[in-house]
């Protein structure tokens, strides 16, 4: 089984913990990670925002990077939901448009290999126990394009539930979405930053030491708000904390 | 669309101004959060909830591929009934028809059934120009209404009001439109839901012209259908003389037996009941019953165009039930008036700059008024994907290159270079957390991310480094 990393270019360049921990994890399950530096990004900025045309040399560039590969992981519900989703909406159009053939090709090829972290482990490796230990209370929030695009389900909450002295509390409201969106968060700043604070607010009341998300940028946007009010809750994202064990605990 | 909302800023800065008013949030939460909650138990009732939205996404895409022969069926059958049928390329056109018609009574005011789409093309304001009072009978449509002020939802206009708000709007100007709030009236709603049908029901038993919208329109019979739940369209659409309806021409279903599925969903998507309380349909006229001239002007106003484009002309399918306002968190938070529609929330946000071009600064803004979670989606009753037409509609603002547009297409531009690059890419992150001590803490240009939020701190090393240094 050939098993390549996506990291993301939010994990790489702001959250490299992240995709170390996503090898950890996968290494110790025994999963052999190969990380293509070729790849760069998915494109899902430059397309949520409308700039459609810009995307086609990335996703170009992702079907060559990720070619030979039989699974291509990523601990990013929203990057896996724009492969998913939206590659073969940019080749559609592309054809339409007379241009690109061999996008239809690309994003064909790599749909049903891109897995979102908790999927692959669950589908794929047929685990939910993975052998982690975190002894902290942990409130969990399904990110929209996880929860919505990719129908991730129970699956993180399972892993989460499996870790060793782990205490999963409930987030109220947890299916409303965090307010981050992408440039959305730039393009409407008042409104971004009230429903984000209304999602810390909610996550305070659980009472847990940490928010948990497999999303890194919806994590940057709650970790942006908790930081700048001083809340006593830490954004960790789902890999951390699956990475984590009695041998080697989260710092 | 209506004149009212040209000039509208924006919708990040009319956004911004209703996320800063405590009570306007406090009212919308409470509303949104009620009704969406009572939504999500009607519609888990249904086993068939997932085929009956199936469905009534396939009837009206069919409709809409074939919409000009159903249009022709319903005038033949509407003409067969007794009726008359106007059509009407845009707002001007229909205002003046429906001004003419009531004219040609001789008549100085008109009683109304709450219509989207006589909101759409400012009717009222229309009416009132040519000398003609409209009256509004539905009660919140009332509260906008008597209050000077605009709606707020497609279907609960006066959701932005408290109750005491309502009151105060009652008391001050019930008695300059007609009969007035009866003396010491309080905010219990049942004293406001009495004062409002004593006030009506002069208007009602007074009026000699009704004017209504209509929910759908049945090609096979020419039958239109109005839903409602407070009685107060059964008086409009019965004891007029002369009945003028103006509806959108994409409310063409095909037979009544297509009614089945919408009857189900409508009521459950906006108003969270199994059944509303009053589904009126009429067909024409018929002597001795109801009204004896029946008008029914039909409107294009942007449709047309609208269906012309291969994404975004499912918008057209929108049977205006709402659902999509009520579980949407930008709407929970900036209102209604933000979205300077009278379409707001998600579906407003897809809708209005499709019937009315980008070409204005809210209309441009709109595409962008939303995190796109897809919980429009998931709730829309005809399976409109509202997120794939926003996205498909940015990609018209941005290639307009409108105001802020032409900045941002050379930086996705330049993005879209470095990512192409992967060497270039790696030197800019290197770049970037080698002097991660010496950024300031208020880097320049971030200032939409800080007002609300800290930046992220950079890493040591990006992860490609760290990779390369495992010497993998």
């Amino acid at each position: 089984m050939r098993v390549a990393l996506f990291v993301t270019c939010v994990n790489d360049a702001v959250y490299p913990a992240t995709a170390v921990a996503t090898v950890t994890l996968l290494e110790r399950l025994g999963v052999e990670v190969d990380f293509p530096p070729g790849q760069t990004c998915c494109g899902q900025a430059q397309f949520n925002t409308g700039y459609r045309r810009e995307t086609e040399p990335l996703v170009r560039r992702m079907g060559a990077v990720f070619e030979g590969y039989d699974h291509v992981v990523t601990p990013s519900g929203s990057c896996a939901a724009m492969v998913r989703e939206n590659y073969p909406r940019i080749a559609r159009k592309a054809a339409a448009e007379g241009r690109g053939t061999e996008l239809g090709g690309i994003a064909g090829s790599l749909v049903p290999r891109v897995y979102e972290l908790s999927e692959f482990l669950v589908d794929v490796l047929g685990v939910t126990d993975v052998g982690a230990y975190f002894p902290h209370t942990v409130t969990y929030h399904p990110s929209c394009h996880g929860l919505r695009t990719l129908g991730l389900g129970e699956r993180p909450r399972r892993l989460l539930e499996a870790v060793k002295g782990l205490e999963l509390r409930e987030l109220p409201g947890a299916e409303e979405c965090c307010g981050f969106g992408g440039t959305f968060a730039l393009k409407n700043p008042a409104v971004s930053a009230a429903m984000g604070t209304d999602k810390a607010d909610s996550a305070l009341t659980t009472g847990a030491e940490v928010l948990c998300g497999a999303d890194s940028s919806c994590l940057m946007h709650l970790g942006g708000i908790l930081r700048r009010r001083g809340d006593p809750l830490r954004p960790l994202h789902l890999a951390e904390i699956l990475a984590s064990t009695e041998a080697e605990p989260h710092p | 669309m209506s004149g009212t909302f040209v000039g509208m800023p924006a919708f990040p800065e009319a956004a911004r101004e209703a996320v800063g008013n405590s009570t306007l949030r406090a009212n919308l939460r409470h509303a949104t959060h009620t009704i969406r909650d009572k939504r999500a138990r009607a519609v888990a009732e249904l086993a068939d909830w997932q085929q009956l939205r199936e469905a009534g996404k396939q009837i009206k895409n069919h409709t809409l591929r074939h919409l000009d022969r159903y249009l022709v069926q319903l005038e033949e059958s509407v003409v067969r009934a007794g009726g008359t049928v106007h059509w009407a390329a845009d707002a001007d056109e229909a205002n003046r028809i429906v001004a003419d018609l009531v004219k040609a009574t001789g008549e100085r005011e008109v009683v109304k059934v709450k219509s989207m789409a006589t909101q759409e093309i400012g009717l009222n304001e229309a009416l009132v120009a040519e000398g003609i009072s409209a009256y509004e009978t539905d009660l919140a449509e009332l509260i906008v209404q008597l209050g000077h002020d605009r709606p707020s939802h497609i279907l609960v206009p006066a959701i932005h009001r408290n109750r005491g708000e309502i009151r105060d709007i009652f008391r001050e100007e019930m008695g300059s439109w007609g009969r007035p709030a009866p003396d010491g009236l309080t905010d219990s709603p049942a004293e406001l839901a009495e004062a409002a049908r004593l006030h009506l029901r002069e208007k009602f038993l007074r009026a000699k012209v009704g004017v209504s919208g209509a929910n759908f329109m049945v090609a096979e019979t020419g039958t239109l259908v109005v839903f409602e739940s407070e009685g107060n369209g059964r008086m409009c659409l019965t004891l007029p003389e002369t009945l003028i309806s103006v509806v959108g021409i994409e409310k063409v279903i095909p037979t009544w037996r297509d009614l089945e599925v919408f009857l189900q969903t409508l009521p459950r998507s906006s108003t969270a009941e199994r059944m509303n309380p009053y589904t009126s349909m009429w067909t024409g006229t018929t002597d001795g019953d109801g009204p004896s001239v029946f008008h029914l002007v039909l409107l294009d106003n942007g449709r047309t165009d609208t269906l012309a484009d291969e994404v975004g002309r499912q918008a057209l399918r929108c049977i205006r039930c709402s659902a999509c306002l009520n579980v949407c968190p930008v709407y929970e938070r900036a209102g209604g008036h933000a979205y300077g529609s009278v379409y707001p929330g998600p579906i407003g946000a897809i809708l209005s700059p499709q019937l009315r071009g980008t070409a204005s600064e809210i209309d441009a803004s709109l595409p962008y008024a939303s995190s796109l979670c897809g919980a429009c989606y998931e709730v829309c009753p005809v399976a409109i994907d509202i997120p794939e037409v926003l996205v498909h509609l940015r990609e018209r603002v941005a290639d307009r290159g409108g105001k802020g547009h032409r900045l941002e297409k050379a930086a996705m531009k330049a993005a879209s270079w470095a990512m192409d690059r992967p060497a270039v890419l790696a030197a800019a992150e290197r770049a970037a957390t080698r002097t991660r001590r010496l950024h300031p803490k208020k880097v320049p240009g971030t200032g939409a991310w800080t007002a609300g939020r800290e930046l992220p701190e950079l890493p040591e090393k990006s992860f490609r480094d760290w990779w390369k240094g495992e010497g993998r």
